[in-house]
């Protein structure tokens, strides 16, 4: 019994002693090239894989940027159409140069956003009367209207109201004040 | 024999004392209202008497003379004297005809006098007045109010400077009338009614929202007004006392409303057509017929006193100028050819002159003018104090009531003489103050 337990044993050692010696003679003899080679391509691999990597995370940066930058696009955009009024002079309802190019920026963006509605309200400067200046305001929003109109947006999309001299924008009695004041205004519903 | 008893007798049951004033006599050369070069006549108004010399009835009495000194004081014809410079006490010796030691009036220069006397009767007052001619030694108005509550004291002394007005102007005045307004409240527009005076102002209106442009319809019943309650400019038609109305909501905007004297029927300047342009409406608002048909802005039509014609603010010359159109005929005319911005026109009761804005050179002020363009050039009627607008003539035409902006450029009601003179706050309130609208002279004191 014993003795058999100590054959096995030393037929295993040898076993694996020559198991050894083949695997490190084959080493030793014939791959030195092609593993300097392996660790080569390995790294090259890996440099790729990491370049890859960082075009990757950085294409993801600019699209996130673009992205931002799109939305930012869009709401800055927006933010133009709602707080760019057009103005006009004292006791009058015709559209100026600057009012025309503004009207043509809004009606591209209620192009480019075409489930849009808008109102468009016609304001006053304090001077005048509440009677007049009430229609002023009316013909000062459906100036701005008409326009848009014959840019091609839909006299559906456009509703107006006139406020008169009810809701001016600087209380003051200046000049620059009366200036700010006298406008058409859009509001997105 | 029916007995009546003291509480029975109301308090419009008058009693006139001397029937020196015959209905025969009636020429009302004693003030003509309508002169612009008119001089205030000096009165002299005496301490009230106290019958029974009872605590309240000096009381009231005190009151009475203050509320009747600054009724008198606010016509702008009459020149209350200081009493200071009086010679006797009626009071004392006796406030009655026979009493009166005349030269003792026309010799301060008081062309005019007023005694009072008040008697406290059962927890209520008896007063009597009476106004006398000085120079010709004559009585002639006197009255005696039974039954009057303290708190008709106001309104009794009103009553009795509305018939000394027909005495010497031969109209009734102003003291039957009221003045609806605009007034902010928590930064919204909501419209106001006082008295003529501006005493006991109250709100009408609480739609939290913009509310403009009250106007009276002749009988003192319904007011129709502007408001946004509904998101854009509609008219609202509002009888005073009932719940009863309408709402003039067509396409576009629906304002300016001015009522036809007379009849429950408005002008106003409505939108849906596309161009401004102004109605004929039923107080319900139906259209009865298109009165315009222009070019331009047709805003702020004022009926002529007697109904016939419309005069309105139009733009189709090229600037805002005031037209007048006959209602009948359609004819039309311009009649404001000075300045480039002429507006609110407001028509004198006689129907002889017109009241407007005109803005030059910046101020914004108002100005009268004769509907017959013979009769001379438009006269200023306020200068260089702050910006001017929304003219309103007093029932009687004597005085007129506007909004300015003199006083640390806050908007505020004031009144000064047709001719432009005793300019002076109407009204003390917070807030701002716009678009005051003048009634008729409806009161008929038995509220």
């Amino acid at each position: 019994m014993k003795r058999n337990l100590w054959m096995n044993l030393l037929m295993a050692v040898l076993v694996a002693g020559l198991f050894m010696t083949v695997s490190c003679a084959q080493k030793k003899v014939v791959s030195e090239s092609t593993t300097i080679e392996d660790q080569a391509a390995a790294e090259a691999a890996a440099a790729e894989k990491a370049a890859a990597e960082a075009e990757r995370i950085k294409q993801q940066e600019i699209e996130e940027k673009m992205a931002r930058e799109k939305a930012a696009k869009i709401a800055a955009a927006k933010n133009r159409f709602e707080n760019q009024n057009i103005h006009f002079e004292f006791d009058s309802a015709e559209l100026n140069a600057m009012a025309k190019m503004l009207l043509k920026e809004k009606a591209e963006w209620l192009n480019a956003n075409p489930m849009a509605k808008v109102t468009i309200e016609g304001h006053c400067d304090e001077r005048g009367t509440t009677d007049y200046n009430l229609a002023l305001g009316e013909r000062r929003a459906r100036a701005a209207k008409n326009y848009l109109v014959d840019l091609g947006v839909s006299a559906a999309r456009l509703t107006m109201i006139s406020f008169g001299e009810e809701k001016p924008l600087d209380p003051g009695m200046t000049e620059e004040a009366y200036r700010k004041n006298r406008r058409a205004q859009f509001v997105i519903k | 024999m029916k007995h009546y008893s003291m509480a029975t007798a109301t308090l419009v049951g008058i009693l006139l004392l001397l029937s020196v004033t015959s209905a025969v006599a009636k020429e009302y050369d004693y003030i003509n209202i309508s002169d612009p070069f008119l001089k205030k006549t000096p009165i002299a108004v005496t301490r009230f008497k106290a019958f029974n010399t009872a605590e309240d009835e000096i009381r009231e009495g005190a009151r009475a003379e203050q509320i009747l000194r600054d009724a008198l004081d606010f016509t702008g014809y009459l020149e209350v004297m200081n009493a200071n410079a009086f010679l006797s006490d009626p009071a004392e010796t006796g406030i009655a005809l026979g009493q009166i030691n005349f030269r003792d009036w026309t010799g301060i220069g008081a062309d005019l006098l007023i005694t009072g006397g008040i008697k406290a009767e059962q927890g209520l007052y008896m007063l009597e007045l009476r106004l006398f001619d000085t120079l010709n030694t004559k009585l002639l108005l006197g009255r005696r109010y039974h039954s009057v509550g303290k708190e008709k004291i106001r309104s009794t002394i009103h009553r009795f400077c509305s018939e000394l007005s027909f005495e010497l102007t031969g109209n009734y005045g102003v003291f039957g009338s009221q003045i609806s307004f605009v007034s902010t409240v928590n930064g919204n527009k909501e419209i106001y009614i006082a008295d003529f005076d501006g005493h006991n102002p109250r709100r009408i209106t609480r739609h939290n929202s913009i509310s403009l442009s009250p106007a009276w319809s002749h009988d003192g019943q319904w007011l129709a007004y502007v408001s946004y309650a509904q998101g854009k400019p509609d008219i609202f038609i509002k009888h005073l006392k009932e719940n009863r109305g309408a709402i003039v909501n067509y396409d576009g905007m629906n304002i300016a409303p001015d009522w036809m004297p007379d009849q429950l029927k408005l002008a106003a300047t409505l939108s849906f057509s596309g161009s401004q342009e102004i109605y004929l409406l039923t107080k319900k608002g139906e259209i009865i017929k298109r009165v315009t048909k222009s070019w331009g802005v047709n805003v702020s039509p004022r009926f002529s006193p007697d109904g016939k014609q419309i005069a309105f603010t139009s733009s189709r010359g090229g600037t805002p100028q005031i037209y007048i159109q006959n209602l009948e005929t359609g004819e039309v005319g311009r009649v404001t050819f000075e300045g480039r911005y002429n507006t609110s026109p407001a028509w004198s009761p006689d129907g002889k002159k017109i009241a407007y804005v005109g803005i030059e050179k910046n101020r914004i002020n108002i100005f009268v003018m004769s509907v017959d363009p013979g009769a001379g050039a438009p006269v200023q009627l306020t200068m260089d104090q702050g910006d001017n607008e929304d003219p309103t003539w007093s029932p009687d035409g004597s005085l007129i009531a506007f909004k300015s902006n003199r006083q640390g450029g806050v908007s505020r009601l004031f009144v000064m003489t047709a001719a432009g003179k005793d300019q002076r706050r109407l009204l003390h309130m917070k807030g701002q103050q716009s678009q005051p609208s003048w009634s008729a002279a409806f009161k008929t004191w038995d509220d």
